[in-house]
């Protein structure tokens, strides 16, 4: 049972992705394309974690882990850039 | 057979959410109602999975280890800060302060509130 709902889980997420695919390329505003990035980022530890599941590895953590870091530290740094026209100030 | 059943409905229904949560980015027709879907369902679908996989992991693998409650903390912790920065961009960029309606309160939109400059100039601080 739980092999279909990996399966169920993992089609939702993929769909998911391709819509913030979608939403990054046809978009109103360069505020939706950030946003959709950082969605794709977190589907993307979804993902991660549930090919993990259906591995039946431990191995997958670290690496959703320092995705979800990166990830947060990117639509920062992206939203200061679009703010301030800088980073770093 | 309880703790398969309890996976599976945490799989599911964190599936559930994270595609309710990136159909609202395409869906929704206004900016901030977009800012609204991925930082609140995706958010939650996710953790869902994370919790399923530590179930998974804890009760079937007799492996239990907590580090992906340490990716649910901190994915919890910092939606809320991008949400805020991506309003804040989006309100810098496309409003000003006559389109936002008002506060309800005394003070302005904190954002567009310019405190009034000192006359004398501060101390020199060296």
């Amino acid at each position: 049972m739980i092999e279909y709902a990996l399966l169920f889980a993992l089609a939702c997420y993929g769909a998911a992705l391709l819509m913030n695919i979608y939403r990054i390329v046809i978009a109103p505003g360069v505020g939706d394309r950030v946003l959709a990035l950082d969605t794709l980022v977190i589907n993307i530890i979804a993902l991660i974690t549930l090919f993990g599941i259906h591995q039946s590895s431990t191995m997958y953590f670290e690496a959703s882990l320092i995705i979800a870091m990166t990830g947060f530290v990117s639509t920062v740094s992206y939203t200061r850039f679009m703010l301030r026209g800088d980073i770093i100030e | 057979m309880f703790v398969e059943i309890l996976i599976s409905a945490g799989l599911v229904i964190s599936g559930i959410f994270g595609i309710v949560g990136s159909f609202g980015l395409i869906k929704l027709p206004h900016p901030m109602m977009r800012l609204h879907a991925p930082t609140k369902a995706t958010t939650l679908g996710v953790g869902g999975a994370l919790i399923a996989s530590m179930l998974y992991f804890g009760l079937i693998e007799r492996d239990l280890s907590f580090h992906e409650l340490m990716i649910t903390v901190f994915l919890f912790l910092t939606a809320p800060i991008t949400g805020h920065f991506i309003a804040k961009t989006h309100i810098h960029r496309n409003e000003n302060k006559d389109s936002l309606p008002e506060t309800g309160t005394a003070r302005p939109w904190a954002t567009f509130d310019h405190p009034q400059q000192e006359q004398e100039q501060p101390e020199q601080q060296s």
